[in-house]
Parts: C-alpha cells; structure tokens; sequence
C-alpha cells in the first residue's frame, strides 16, 4: 500500500463519517484557538505595558522617598511610610552627579482649575522646566515651564491638550490667566498631544512650577524625582551615584528607593511573561482533553469498523497497513483540527484588537507553534493505541461481526 | 503435487473449561482448478476449514501446504501477502466498505498490492465490464441490489487473478434467481481454471460441485467425487 492510497483511504475513512469527523475536528480546534486567543490576550497585555514604560522616557532613574530593601517595583515602594521627605534641596543635588544630564521633581495633588466660569477637577504636577525634554513631550503652544531656580513659585501654568480644549475651546489660552485652586496662574503653554502615560493622562495635566505646587498644597515633600542618566550603559553607574549622593545627605542611610526603568520594566515583563505561560498552560489542558478524544473517536471508529478490518486482512492488508491507515486518519483529524484552531484563533484575536484597540493581542509565534504542535502529537499519540488494537484484530472474529 | 494439501490438522478452540475440535484429523488435498463443495451441519467445522484454507486462521496441529509450500509456518506478513495474491474470498454478507463506490470496492486489493493507479484503473475498468458492472461503477454498496452487491465482491475476489477462490455461502443472502447468476458466474471463473471451494448449506449448490466434501463434528464424514461432466 503506497502511502499516497493509505492518506486516500484514511481520507474517504474520515470524511465518510461527516458528523464525527466535525465534532472532532471542533474538539481539536477549540483548544487550539484557545491556546492562540489567550496567549494572545497575555502577549498583548505585556506588550502593552512594555509599550507604555518605553513612552515614559529613556535612561531613567526614578527616586521616590522611603526603603524597600528589594530592588524593583515592589508593594512595599507603595505603603511606607516615609521617614524623611524628599525634597527640592534633594532633587538639586542629585544633578551633582556627573553621569547624570537632566532632573525633574514632581509634585503631585488635585485641585480644581477654573476659566472663564467653566470649573473641572484636574491633577496638578509641580515639576521643572527639564520635564519636558525628560519626557520628550512636544509644545503644542506656547512654551513649557521656565529653567529657573527651584524654590521660585512663578504663578505659571502649562495645560495638557485635552485639559485647553475643555476649558477653552476654541479661545486662544496663550496669556490668559487660570485659576488653579485658590491661585491664578497665567497660561504660558499648551502640550502637544501625548495620550496614555502609565494611568495618568498627560493630556489631563496642568504643570506648574514645583514651588508652586508645594505652596498649593502646603507641603515640602515631593512625589517623585525623576533623573536622567547620560546613555543607556550609564543607568547603573548613575544609579550608584546617587545612592551615594543620597546616603551623604541622610548621615549615611539610605531612606529613598531608586528604581531604574529597566528594572521596571523587566518586573512587568517577567509578571506577564508568566501570565502569558501560565494561560497557555491552561488552554494546554483542553488540548489534551481533545486528544483523549481522538482516541475516544479513534477506538469506536475501530469497533465501528471491525468488519471492515476484518475485510481488510482477508485482502491482505498487513497488520502495518491497517496501523498506518488508521494513523493517518488521527493525524488528519489532528490536523484538520489544529488548522482550524489556528484560523478560529487569529479571528479571535483579531476580535480582540477590534474590541481593544489600545492592546497589541498578537498571539506570540511559539505559542502557534506549540499550540499547532502539541495538538498534532497529542492527536498522533492517542491515535496509536487504537491503531494497534485495529492491527491486532482477529480476522475470523472480525469477519463473523455484522 | 496437489494445489492444496492438508493433513492431520486439527483446530481445537477453548470455550471457558471446555475444549470444542472444530477440525479434527483433517486430511484432504485438492487440485487445480477443483470444484469443491464443503457442506455439513452448523458446528461441523467447514467456515473454520475455509478460514484455514484461507490462512485467516492458524491450525493447532498438521501441515497445510498451498502449492508445495508451507503455509502454516510464514509470518502474519507473509500470510497477508499469501492471501493477497494467491486467495480471493466471497462472503455471505458480501463486506463491501460502505462508504466506497463499487469501483473502488473492487480496487482495493490492487491497493494494498501496492499497484499503481494507472495500471489499477484499467484493470477496474476491465473488471467492472466482465461483471457487467459498468453503469454501477460509481455508486456505493447501499445502492445496489444484492445480486449487483456480490458481483461486486466477486469482482473484488478476483482482481488480483488468484489461484484459489474461496466463498462462505454466497448465495445465502440472495434470491433463488440471483443466487442461480451467482453460481453460475462463479462456476465460469472455475471453468477458466480457478480452483472454487464453496461451503454451502443449500444442497442444489452443492449438488453443482464435482466434488462435495460432507463435514461433521469437524470431520470429513465423506468425499465424493463425480466424473466431470461432459
């Protein structure tokens, strides 16, 4: 028997029974499409976040008050209770170290910003004139904050886009003056528009000077430093600078937290890389469900067709044709499965872009090489143990069953 | 030398405690192109003769030597291969693969020979046209008639041009009328030198053969032989 006759036979064999065949290749195919749909879902949540870090600027080292001991974003960065303030002398030394080119301060708290008697809640961040090449915003109007000395409180703003259209629509806002709490400021610039950052709006914010904003809102404290170092390679060494410079200024401990952006960025990573395996793992499982169902189908198909293995042998089919034909009938309905999983699942994760545009959900190649991989060896495997018991059939016996 | 020769075999099958010998002391050889008739009482061992005969079945005991060779030694692969080229089988209930059409029903042995298409569509075609199957070449089992059913199987038997041709009652399933086109297609295939073994019940049948072999309790109760006719 050519192997070209026993792929036709176990064809005709796979096709004659349509209903089986369709419900087995559904079997088969859910899983598959499973298996591409989540890990799509997992991929595209981690590349999203990989996305929205990357948008944050490059080379950063972020300081924030309070000591975990572990390195990395940890719960504990988000609940200590900070022992010493950081503060604006704090932020103007670190520009002392030598690796590093640009600092920000930010300040951070909500307040409320009027025009015009049209009134809205808006987050407002006090921060430096570097914030803006930091971040590598563009001005859409206007200009950003002043490069001045940190402690003065210029009673000046910068609004985000979304923020100038509500408040201002189509009135230039250039000049005007603003009431940000219980100040007015004047509106010196208008970002360009930036979108998502990390939760916080860009577009929603109103930038003052950090002076400004601690005298808003009574406080010496500040939210967050932000530094950037000279290059790529220098992030560590830069790091290492001003946890010293840090250290001389608290008598030598270390109460802030610095937090690099690849260390950031390598914690999401890692968190959703395993999300990721870890649902590939599941939709895994209802993978080899289907494979105990092609076995299931594969030994009725047997029973089903005793007479006709029985035939087979009279006609001189050898116990190896009737393995290989029964075989391949598995691995066609494997196949066919794994195939049509593969379909269904693009579809879905292409549903899933349609419905989220913002989430990159592109299943990861190896997860459709081993979702495709595994439903074939699955599918195979089980398809061994049938394909013998056909083998092995007794012809007399076989032939006597009607 | 006898086409086929069996002597002192013995099938012995093992119901729960019991032991039943379906075929005991057989011995009996058979020439070329024979005629024989196998008949006997249920239980009297001729379907189990005919599987021996048919290397679908192994004997506990004694030598079946199929043109000279010992047949009961080969391999399970040397066997299929033995059945493949030398045996076609009849059945009663024919055992056509249901979702085949008559053509490809026929083909099949050509397919596990491993013969290619080409040479396997004309030898079909050839077939089809003997067994005056032509205009049924594409349907399948469910949609011919009994009588077209064993043509088919017929047809299927004798494709690989074997020696011997073995049926278990194949008239058991038809009409008088179509049991009668049945034999007699059968007979013109052993007019043209195939031996047929035929095991039967029905006594017109094997009243047909010029030699009847009467089985019981797996014995052979008698062998008769009839001149030819002329």
């Amino acid at each position: 028997m050519t192997p070209a006759d026993t792929l036709r036979f176990a064809t005709r064999a796979a096709t004659g029974y349509p209903l089986r065949t369709a419900l087995m290749v559904l079997a088969m195919s859910i899983g598959v499409a499973a298996v591409v749909v989540l890990t799509a879902l997992g991929d595209g949540a981690r590349r999203y976040v990989v996305n929205e870090f990357s948008a944050l600027g490059s080379n950063l080292v972020i300081v924030l008050p309070g000591r975990t001991a572990t390195g990395g974003l940890g719960l504990g960065n988000l609940i200590t209770s900070t022992p010493r303030d950081l503060t604006v002398r704090d932020a103007e030394a670190l520009l002392r170290a030598p690796l590093v080119t640009r600092m920000a301060p930010l300040s951070v708290g909500n307040s409320e910003i009027a025009w015009g008697g049209r009134l809205r809640e808006a987050m407002v961040v006090g921060t430096s004139g570097d914030y803006v090449d930091i971040r590598a915003f563009r001005m859409a109007e206007g200009s950003f904050l002043p490069r001045e000395d940190l402690g003065r409180a210029a009673a000046v703003a910068v609004l985000g886009t979304k923020l100038r259209e509500e408040l201002f629509g189509s009135d230039p806002a250039v000049g005007r003056m603003v009431r940000v709490g219980d100040r007015r400021l004047r509106v010196i610039g208008v970002l360009g528009k930036t979108g998502q950052g990390l939760g916080m709006n860009t577009d929603e914010l109103v930038f003052v000077p950090v002076a400004t904003a601690q005298a808003m809102f009574n406080t010496n404290n500040l939210f967050r430093i932000i530094v950037e170092a000279r290059s790529r390679e220098a992030i560590g060494p830069a790091k290492q600078q001003l946890e010293d410079i840090m250290r001389l200024r608290r008598e030598g401990e270390l109460d802030v937290t610095l937090i690099t952006q690849d260390a950031v960025l390598g914690t999401f990573d890692r968190i959703l890389g395993a999300l990721t395996m870890a649902v590939a793992g599941i939709a895994a499982i209802s993978l080899a469900v289907a494979g105990i169902l092609v076995m299931n189908v594969m030994l009725v198909a047997v029973t089903q067709r005793t007479a006709e293995i029985g035939l087979l042998k009279a006609l001189g089919a050898t116990g190896r044709n009737i393995r290989l034909a029964f075989l391949t009938e598995a691995a066609l309905l494997s196949l066919a499965g794994a195939f049509t999983g593969f379909a269904l699942g693009h579809l879905g994760a292409w549903g899933l872009r349609l419905a989220f545009p913002v989430l990159p959900a592109w299943p990861p190649d190896w997860a459709v090489f081993a979702g495709i991989g595994t439903a074939l060896t699955t599918g195979i495997l089980f398809g061994v143990m049938p394909a013998r018991r056909a083998a092995r059939l007794d012809p007399v016996q076989a032939l006597s069953r009607r | 030398m006898a086409q086929i020769e069996l002597s002192g075999i013995e099938r012995v099958f093992k119901l729960g405690d019991s032991e039943v010998h379906a075929l005991q002391e057989l011995s009996v050889s058979i020439e070329r192109g024979e005629y024989v008739a196998v008949m006997g009482p249920s239980g009297s061992g001729k379907s189990t003769l005919l599987n021996l005969l048919g290397l679908l079945d192994r004997p506990n005991a004694g030598t079946y030597r199929l043109e000279g060779r010992d047949v009961t030694t080969l391999s399970p692969d040397e066997q299929a291969e033995v059945r493949r080229t030398r045996i076609g089988f009849v059945f009663q209930s024919f055992h056509l693969v249901p979702r085949l059409t008559a053509a490809e029903n026929i083909a099949l042995p050509l397919m596990l020979a491993g013969i290619p298409p080409v040479e396997r569509h004309t030898r079909v075609a050839q077939a089809l046209q003997d067994f005056g199957l032509e205009p049924r070449a594409g349907h399948r089992p469910e949609e011919l008639s009994g009588g077209q059913r064993q043509r088919v199987a017929i047809a299927r038997a004798t494709i690989m041009r074997p020696a011997v041709i073995l049926a278990d009652e194949p008239t058991g399933n038809l009409d008088r009328s179509t049991g009668q086109d049945v034999t007699h297609l059968l007979e013109e295939l052993n007019a043209s030198g195939v031996t047929l073994i035929v095991v039967t019940h029905d006594p017109v049948m094997g009243g047909r053969a010029r030699r009847r072999l009467m089985m019981e309790d797996g014995r052979l109760l008698q062998d008769v032989r009839e001149p030819a006719p002329a």
